[in-house]
């Protein structure tokens, strides 16, 4: 069944929206993601315009994370305190990206700077996901107990925060710049930032696992909306039947892809993850170097 | 102003007595959620008072062209070992969609001259001004235009696929594809004998889209803020449905 977006302007298949919506919605589930690095290179790949598809993959974000985090609410694994913190950061890194998003939009550099940036950050959390991963897979062959966390420089910094659900005493200096860069990524990128946020707050604050992923959901669902409201009203790229159709299939892959996560051990799931991430990196990264078969593009007269 | 040109233009052309009246299928498109394509039937006849003139074949072109807009073509180039767009032209005025359909191969049907001056082939729908000073090759971006619009079914050219009985009635198809933009389409009907035009007729088809579609660009384009938090609402009724669902489905 083939439905015309209003606002792409394109054609495209209902059912392959759905299929695509739900594949994804079943990794974010297995995975905790919000699923946007492979849903907006995804939506590239069916010819959707990139700027609409940015745009819209921030809107579905804001559903698959809320309701994620409806769910962490309930086993309280949600640090509001930390999540504001972050939220503050991510409004401010927000706002700064999508201004940098219509000035490109505008030189005609939006494509590459989306991708690089793709290439960029996959290609290092894949990378160091993969190599963290490979090494707790063989500790716990070994029986060998997991190395405890340890202070480092985070620590020493002025201004002070309490946190209680993780259990921190930090700086809120790291946190603030930790939800500035995501902000600027969710953008820019069309994604949440959770694959950034999430070993952020591992490594770099030192939160325990079980709250991160609530906490980084929680701040996503702000930040991802205020994205969606800046290019709705800035640049008229907000997508609602496109948005529909890919959160319809989202949000029931989603739980179906949480079943699934309970059956696989962390080590594997974060392996499989890393894999993913990279390929994804992989096929961009190969479009950049390899002479494209047209070297021409179409595209709006913007300003000078 | 161009309905004007046109009728001197009409009034320009030598009277050989003969004239063109034709219909289309249909005036109007409209683009629902579900449009995939349209199919638009041209069909007409030659109106004379004398018998056919001896001299040459007549023949028939049928235009159909969407709402000219500036595009600006880009060009990649290899910068720092990755593929960057590096020049740009600004193509004045190309139509979103045009479609030329002949009677017989183009170059039989119409004078280069002819074309310049009504503008028939694709390469001639296509205003292209000026191009920067630092780049040379300005036509292989016209080019490039026209090669990816065409690939994209956009642009088409189909010679022979008017058909002409008695040389008077004549009729064919127009295929207009699903990625459609919206605005004021129009069809020119020309017939030719020796590759001069005798007579031309330029009727509008609107293409627009309607109902839902209509109503969500409309809303996107003149109130962005409350078509802004609509899709928030809308994101976070969803999200909130589906764990409601699924957590009822497991007590």
């Amino acid at each position: 069944m083939q439905i015309y977006l209003p606002i792409a302007e394109v054609s495209v298949n209902a059912f392959l929206l759905l299929g695509l919506g739900g594949m994804v919605g079943v990794l974010s589930g297995m995975f905790g993601v919000g699923g946007g690095f492979l849903m907006t290179p995804l939506l590239f790949f069916i010819g959707i315009p990139p700027a609409v598809a940015v745009a819209t993959e921030a809107n579905q974000i804001v559903a698959s994370s809320f309701s994620g985090v409806l769910a962490h609410l309930k086993r309280k694994t949600v640090d509001l305190r930390m999540g504001t913190v972050l939220l503050v950061g991510g409004l401010i890194g927000a706002a700064v990206g999508v201004q940098v998003f219509t000035a490109l939009r505008e030189i005609g550099q939006v494509d590459l700077l989306v991708k690089l940036c793709y290439v960029v950050f996959l290609g290092i959390i894949g990378a160091l996901m993969f190599v963290e991963s490979l090494n707790a897979l063989r500790r716990t062959r070994k029986g060998a107990p997991a190395v405890r966390r340890k202070h480092n420089w985070v620590h020493n910094l002025p201004f002070k925060m309490k946190f209680r659900t993780s259990g921190l005493y930090i700086s809120v200096i790291p946190p603030l710049l930790v939800g500035v860069s995501v902000g600027v990524l969710a953008a820019i990128m069309g994604v949440g930032g959770g694959f950034i946020m999430v070993p952020a707050m591992i490594y770099l604050l030192g939160m325990p696992t079980k709250v991160v992923v609530g906490t980084s959901l929680f701040q996503i669902i702000f930040v991802t909306g205020f994205t969606t409201l800046l290019h709705a009203t800035t640049n008229y790229t907000v997508d609602m039947a496109l948005a529909v159709l890919l959160l319809i299939g989202g949000v029931v892959g989603a739980q179906i892809g949480a079943r699934i996560g309970v059956l696989l051990k962390a080590e594997q799931l974060r392996i499989l993850l890393a894999i993913m991430v990279l390929a994804v990196c992989g096929k961009l990264a190969f479009d950049l170097l390899v002479q494209p078969s047209e070297l021409y593009s179409l595209g709006d007269p913007g300003a000078h | 102003m161009l309905r004007l040109a046109l009728l001197l233009i009409c009034l320009a052309l030598p009277a050989t007595g003969e004239e063109v009246v034709a219909g289309l299928s249909q005036n109007r498109v409209a683009i629902t959620a579900n449009f995939d394509g349209s199919e638009i039937m041209i069909f007409g006849a030659v109106k004379r008072e004398a018998p056919p003139p001896g001299d040459g074949a007549l023949q028939v072109i049928v235009t159909v062209s969407g709402p000219s807009e500036p595009v600006m073509v880009r060009r990649k180039a290899k910068r720092y070992g990755i593929w960057v767009n590096t020049d740009a032209v600004e193509v004045d005025a190309a139509p979103s969609f045009y479609a030329v359909a002949t009677s017989a191969p183009f170059e039989e049907v119409l004078s280069s001259t002819e074309d310049l001056r009504h503008k028939v082939s694709i390469q001639r729908a296509i205003r292209s001004v000026g191009a920067p000073m630092e780049i040379v090759d300005s036509q292989s971006f016209t080019e490039a235009l026209i090669r990816i619009r065409t690939d994209k079914g956009f642009y088409q050219n189909r010679e022979n696929s008017v058909i002409i009985q008695e040389e008077t009635l004549f009729r064919t198809a127009v295929a207009l594809p699903a990625n459609l933009t919206e605005g004021m389409y129009s069809a020119r009907i020309f017939i030719t004998r020796n590759r001069q035009v005798i007579d031309v007729l330029e009727t509008a088809i609107d293409v627009r889209k309607v109902g839902l579609e209509r109503w969500v660009y409309n809303l996107a384009h003149e109130r962005p803020l409350i078509y802004g938090i609509l899709s928030l609402a809308i994101a976070i009724a969803a999200g909130w449905s589906a764990s409601a669902v699924f957590r009822y489905l497991r007590s």
